[in-house]
């Protein structure tokens, strides 16, 4: 056996498999997050499908037709070193692997400056920051363009 | 670094490629980063045992090639990951997806939803019953059709194992035309992705069996000796 199974797009079709009951909400007590996710000429993408993970959390929500997801999750422990953040996965159309990124937190100023895997962001490091937007955190994925989020070698 | 075959993220064949493909260098982060980040818990999905039986999910039987689709989830030393969740979904004989999004004038079947999960077992076997899904066009280029196929979503122990995919079936003329199967640019990878006909796992007058190992990125952490 040579090498591990190969990825393939997860399709248009995954909204009647893929979602589950509550499946964006991790933890009941958690942070309202929202956000859109983005093509390069900045159209919503309506046939995406997020995954949240983190310190024994997991969320899933599939995009609607204007690109829009929302997750209630809470603030993860993490490793010492670390700033707080979600690993987040993005599948869609047109995407042959996952796309792999992180969330920070905005009110963590302090640990997000000492994070190691926001500096190596550089000054892309923004696009990996949800920001306070009334009660909740809005966090965009933007697939190309000027504000192309950062993702991760995987 | 382990071989592998990974389709890249653009790939102008397929058009839905060209604007949602990254476009400035993916980061790297410190070596085996991912194989030792814990995968996500997955245990808030729910599975039931029949589940894994996509043609006993209504009051009738679905139409179509009956089928039965197992195999072994293996890390990348060969080894059985356990108790992991394998979820899939297809579309109908008829080459028509449950899903309203699929606009293609083919027939539903009311007895036939398409979407199925199960746990792996004590040797990280997989095993669904179903039919055997239908090609069907699309509209990438011209007289585009895709060959048949399952999807699969598989999550493994670390996030460096999570994997979507498509299992194809054997003999098929259409892969050679689809170019989301011919993304992974090696002929070896692609044929990780086509299922072998298997005579042990058919069952005779029931089902065709096709037998599909899937391999994880990663390495399980090596149990503790007593």
């Amino acid at each position: 056996m040579e090498g591990p199974t190969p990825s393939q797009t997860v399709g248009p079709f995954f909204g009647f498999a893929m979602p589950f009951p509550d499946g964006p909400r991790a933890d009941a007590e958690g942070t309202r997050v929202e956000g859109q996710v983005l093509d390069g000429a900045g159209e919503p993408v309506p046939d995406a499908l997020l995954e949240l993970s983190q310190d024994g959390q997991f969320a899933r929500c599939g995009t609607d037709p204007e690109g829009a997801f929302h997750f209630v999750v809470r603030k993860p422990a993490v490793a010492p070193g670390e700033a707080p953040h979600l690993e987040v996965s993005v599948f869609a159309r047109g995407v042959l692997r996952q796309l792999q990124t992180r969330m920070y937190f905005p009110d963590e100023a302090e640990a997000n400056a000492a994070d190691p895997v926001l500096a190596l962001a550089g000054d892309r490091r923004e696009t990996l920051i949800a920001r306070q937007d009334q009660g909740a955190l809005r966090f965009d994925i933007h697939l190309q363009g000027e504000h192309e989020t950062v993702f991760f070698e995987l | 670094m382990e071989l592998e075959f990974e389709p890249p993220y653009l790939y102008p064949d397929y058009r839905s490629t060209v604007l949602r493909a990254p476009q400035r260098p993916l980061v790297r982060l410190p070596d085996h980063w991912f194989e030792s980040a814990p995968g996500p818990a997955f245990g808030r999905i729910p599975v039931r045992p029949e589940d894994a039986d996509l043609t006993r999910q209504h009051a009738g039987e679905p139409l179509g090639e009956r089928i039965i689709v197992s195999g072994r989830v293996l890390d990348s030393d060969g080894r059985p990951v356990r108790g992991t969740l394998v979820e899939i979904w297809q579309c109908n004989a008829a080459g028509r997806y449950v899903d309203p999004a699929d606009q293609h004038p083919a027939p539903l079947d009311p007895n036939f939803t398409g979407a199925g999960r199960c746990l792996t077992d004590d040797q990280g076997r997989y095993r669904f019953v179903t039919v055997k899904p239908g090609a069907y066009p699309w509209r990438n280029h011209h007289n585009a059709w895709r060959p048949a196929h399952i999807h699969f979503s598989v999550f493994g122990t670390a996030l460096a194992g999570r994997l979507v995919t498509q299992m194809y079936f054997p003999g098929d003329p259409l892969q050679a035309h689809d170019p989301i199967f011919n993304s992974v640019s090696d002929e070896r990878g692609r044929r990780r992705l086509v299922a072998a006909f298997d005579p042990e796992l058919t069952e005779p007058e029931w089902a065709l069996g096709y037998r599909w190992e899937i391999v994880l990125r990663g390495r399980q952490a090596t149990p503790r000796e007593a």
